[in-house]
């Protein structure tokens, strides 16, 4: 047989440390890419590989080169005449594209000044991610927290009787009897074949079957104090309890969708949406959503009609607040559950109810919530009104004292899709960092 | 038809297996081909690639730009604009040869034909890859490189040895000798070297010197007597090889650097061959796969499907389109090769008058396997080229020649296939590859050890062709970075 080695189960990813070092070389690059890919696309595709192009500023492998466009003379051969006789004249092309070749050609050649590759979503998201982190990440209640687990911590002498460590036992057993001599069962059993087999003839050897007596006698009651097994043998499995942070959250999204919301600004608040989803996806083993809209009255819906069905009515902001609290009670012990809300408004709300917004916030809300985070959406225009972070609608100047009083509750204004990359990067902004 | 090796589309081990041995049996006796011990791998299209981005060699160490061709080949592939090369064969003893597991089973005798016998044999044989490489010890060297870049990256760290990398990789077509023989790159060599090195350190290692107050350097240990660490030793000038050159004397760079220069510099060594024999390379293997499979399908053990697939595979390597053509990138190795070694056995065996003319020598003798095993063993492909292109090749590729003067606004046709154009188109295709006239040709001039150690690099112009001036400065930051100290390039007309 010949030497065939099949190598396609040879480990992956031989080029990875390469990789690595390619995207450590051009991280500058990478991350002004990935930055503008990601503003210019929907949100709903962040979730995939991405292909990124990146200029080769900083991954320039220069070498000396020939540049026979600058000065001096040569000759070079093509295949393919048809029409020329020696003598004949071609024009050279106006960009200098030496010798007729094809644009794709060119771009081939000269495709050094960028390039586009793929780039894995894992890959992606780090970078996007780079320094963000949850606040709170690990619950603040985890000291008080119900929520435990049984963990094993070693060996006890005591013990219920469906723990009991077999292997453990039995070699403490054998290690007693060991040390303590007790007699084989096999060696006594030996012994009583040769009694009996002396026993036929009694007259023969009298003092040889006392004596055998005596010790299978003498044998018998030494095993009998040298148990099999004693109950200093036995060891159990010992279990104790630990408290586990929780791994799972959810995320309520409170939306306004009365007439002031438009395509404009619900498009804006679905891609915060989809962004703290993705976040809390990478954190936690399992994210809920729940979506809840509001007019002058809230309701709890699918995705879809979040987004996508229109409504009129007035907006009562704080009724939103009671569906979500509702909805916690019901299906979200905090126990269990990390919760995140975001909430997304242009602002307008009935004169008074922002009060009631921020007594229910103070008192019901923030001490449940790990986060909140409150967007709001402003047109242009407004943005530049509202240029300071003091002025503003009836309902960002209450909240902006919720926020006063909890660290763990933030405001922000966005009016296009490019501040919503930024605007996430500062909301979740690693607390060392900030 | 009942000695069919295989019938299926689908390749299995046992299929490879009598395919191997049908066409070693072929390219033994019929060819007389002369080849190192086979290798073959079958591997994934992943690995294939990984295998592209490490300069397609087995094993290579780590360095930023190697992810970064990954990248691009990935992406590239992805999007369809190029498929995976079938194979990859590498210079070494045994001859490795990867196969694609895509491939159908037709398409793994071709590629075994290709890279097992053809490039093999050419390895073997040619001159230049058995003079200026070492192909039973390239792999153990590769191993050393490797684990030698690690261990500078764990000690110096990643920033420092990627450095050092960079600058080595922007001299690499500088890094080899042309004209006389490399050292040759022993690891037994280095490794005996290194294990001296730290048994020294480790015998005059001295336990008081830590007591002493940090900052307080212990006394200089005492050089170690090695001629091969005497770096202020005789500089002779003018040096072709830059990298050597840096590494033998550059006042700036501490021993593991030296060491990484000196791995960068043995595989541009390694593969300067490779880039001299394209067209002959190529055209070796393609002209045994062509053999071997008509031989296969003419003794019955292939069938028609196979010889059709084959077929279709085979002219789209050896197409060459013409210089208007958009798919126009150069003129294909593959077809240039390919079409003189067809050639060749053309004129061997039913040669014409005209052939008579230009190849007295071999025209009508019907010896092809003879001729084109000495023309393998010893030409590259400028001298191939100006000894072989007969004028029947250079009307069928139509071939002719421009004459470019920077200033002009226009292109001379300067000759073209006909009678009085033969020899010059010929002459100026040959030339065309001819590695030292198209890559410039830059030496180390002097250096200046004791006074501002300025080092003078000089490229004497061909033709007064200049160097590109945007890449000319960053390479040059390159050597200042490697030598420490000023560096200047001047560019002289060498007629």
């Amino acid at each position: 047989m010949t030497h065939f080695i099949d190598r396609r189960l040879n480990p992956k990813g031989k080029s990875l440390g390469n990789r690595q070092r390619f995207l450590r070389r051009a991280r500058t690059q990478i991350r002004e890419a990935v930055q503008k890919s990601l503003k210019d696309a929907s949100v709903a595709d962040i979730d995939k590989d991405r292909k990124v192009r990146i200029s080769t500023k900083g991954t320039k492998e220069p070498r000396f080169r020939l540049d026979p466009k600058a000065g001096g003379e040569h000759d070079f051969v093509l295949p393919g005449n048809k029409q020329f006789t020696p003598g004949d004249e071609i024009k050279k092309p106006p960009s200098g594209d030496g010798g007729g070749r094809g644009k794709e050609a060119a771009d081939f050649a000269e495709g050094d000044d960028e390039f586009e590759f793929t780039m894995t979503q894992d890959e992606v998201l780090d970078i996007f991610f780079e320094d963000l982190e949850l606040p709170n990440l690990v619950r603040t209640t985890l000291k008080d927290t119900p929520n435990k687990v049984w963990k094993r911590a070693g060996i006890t002498t005591a013990g219920s009787p469906t723990q009991i460590n077999l292997i453990r036992t039995m070699r403490n057993a054998q290690g007693r009897r060991l040390a303590l001599h007790r007699p084989k069962l096999k060696d006594v059993e030996e012994l009583q074949a040769e009694l009996d087999a002396l026993e036929q003839n009694p007259e023969i050897d009298r003092e040889k079957i006392a004596a055998l007596k005596e010790r299978i006698a003498k044998l018998n009651s030494k095993r009998k104090w040298v148990g099999f097994i004693d109950p200093v043998d036995v060891r159990f499995n010992s279990y104790t309890e630990q408290p586990v942070p929780t791994s799972q959250a959810v995320m309520f999204c409170l939306m306004d969708v009365s007439g002031s919301m438009g395509e404009r600004e619900k498009d804006l608040a679905k891609r915060f949406y989809m962004l703290l989803h993705l976040f809390l996806k990478r954190r936690y083993k399992r994210v809920d959503i729940v979506f809840i809209r509001h007019t002058h009255d809230a309701q709890e819906v699918d995705e879809q009609e979040f987004f996508y069905s229109r409504q009129s009515g007035g907006t009562i902001v704080s009724t939103a607040l009671d569906k979500m609290l509702e909805i916690q009670k019901e299906r979200y012990a905090t126990s269990d559950w990390n919760i995140y809300a975001a909430q997304a408004s242009d602002g307008y709300t009935q004169s008074g109810d922002a009060r009631r917004c921020v007594e229910m916030l103070n008192n019901d809300i923030m001490p449940l919530c790990q986060y909140y985070a409150y967007i709001e959406i402003l047109d242009e225009r407004e943005m530049e009104v509202f240029a300071s972070e003091e002025s503003g609608a009836e309902l960002w100047r209450a909240y902006r004292t919720v926020a006063d009083g909890w660290p763990n509750f933030a405001t922000k204004r966005i009016s296009k899709p490019a501040d919503i990359f930024p605007v996430f990067r500062e909301l979740f902004k690693k607390a060392d960092v900030a | 038809m009942s000695h069919l090796l295989f019938s299926e589309a689908e390749w299995d081990f046992p299929a490879l297996d009598r395919a191997f041995k049908a066409i070693e049996h072929i390219a033994l006796n019929d060819l007389k081909l002369d080849i190192y011990p086979n290798q073959i791998e079958v591997i994934s299209s992943e690995q294939m690639l990984d295998a592209y981005s490490s300069l397609a060699m087995p094993l290579m160490y780590n360095h930023w730009s190697f992810g970064k061709l990954f990248a691009r080949e990935e992406a590239m592939y992805r999007a369809g604009y190029s498929a995976l090369a079938y194979e990859i064969v590498i210079n070494s003893s045994p001859c490795i040869s990867y196969l694609l597991e895509e491939n159908t089973m037709t398409m793994q005798a071709l590629v075994m034909a290709h890279a097992a016998f053809g490039h093999n044999h050419f390895f073997k044989n040619n001159y230049l890859f058995r003079q200026w490489t070492n192909a039973e010890g390239i792999l153990d060297y590769l191993a050393f490189a490797k684990k030698y870049v690690a261990a500078c990256e764990e000690k110096y760290g990643r920033d420092e040895v990627e450095a050092i990398l960079d600058s080595a990789h922007a001299l690499m077509d500088q890094g080899v000798f042309r004209y006389r023989r490399p050292p040759r790159p022993s690891r037994e060599r280095t490794l005996e070297k290194m294990r001296a090195r730290a048994q020294y350190e480790e015998e005059s290692y001295n336990e008081l010197w830590r007591t002493l107050p940090a900052g307080v350097e212990p006394p200089a240990t005492t050089p170690t007597d090695d001629p091969e660490d005497d770096y202020s030793g005789d500089m002779k000038f003018p040096e072709e090889n830059i990298l050597y050159f840096l590494e033998k004397h550059s006042p700036s760079l501490r021993a593991w650097q030296r060491e990484t220069l000196r791995i960068v510099r043995n595989l541009a060594q390694y593969f300067y061959p490779q880039k001299q024999t394209k067209v002959m390379n190529e055209g070796c293997a393609s002209f045994v796969h062509h053999a071997i499979m008509n031989i296969l399908y003419d003794r019955g053990m292939i069938n028609e499907g196979s010889l059709l697939e084959f077929m279709h595979s085979h002219t789209s390597v050896v197409f060459q389109p013409e210089f208007d053509d958009k798919r126009y990138y150069g003129i294909n190795p593959y077809a240039l090769g390919f079409g003189m070694m067809t050639d060749i056995k053309r004129i061997a065996t039913e040669p014409t008058d005209e052939d008579r003319d230009w190849f007295p020598a071999f025209a009508g003798n019907g010896d092809w396997v003879g001729v084109l095993k000495d023309a393998w063993a010893n030409y590259r492909d400028e001298s191939f080229i100006e000894q072989f292109l007969s004028p029947k090749l250079m009307r069928d590729f139509r071939f002719f020649s421009l004459f470019d003067k920077a200033d002009d606004g226009a292109y001379k046709v300067s000759a073209i296939h006909n009678e009085t154009g033969y020899r010059r188109v010929r002459q100026l295709l040959a030339r065309q590859y001819d590695v030292s006239l198209n890559e410039p040709n830059i030496q180390v001039k002097s250096a200046d050890l004791k006074g501002n150690r300025r080092l003078i690099l000089e490229h004497k112009m061909h033709r007064s062709v200049p160097l590109d001036g945007k890449t000319r400065e960053l390479v040059l930051a390159h050597v200042e970075r490697l030598w420490g100290h000023d560096v200047g390039l001047s560019e002289t007309d060498a007629n």
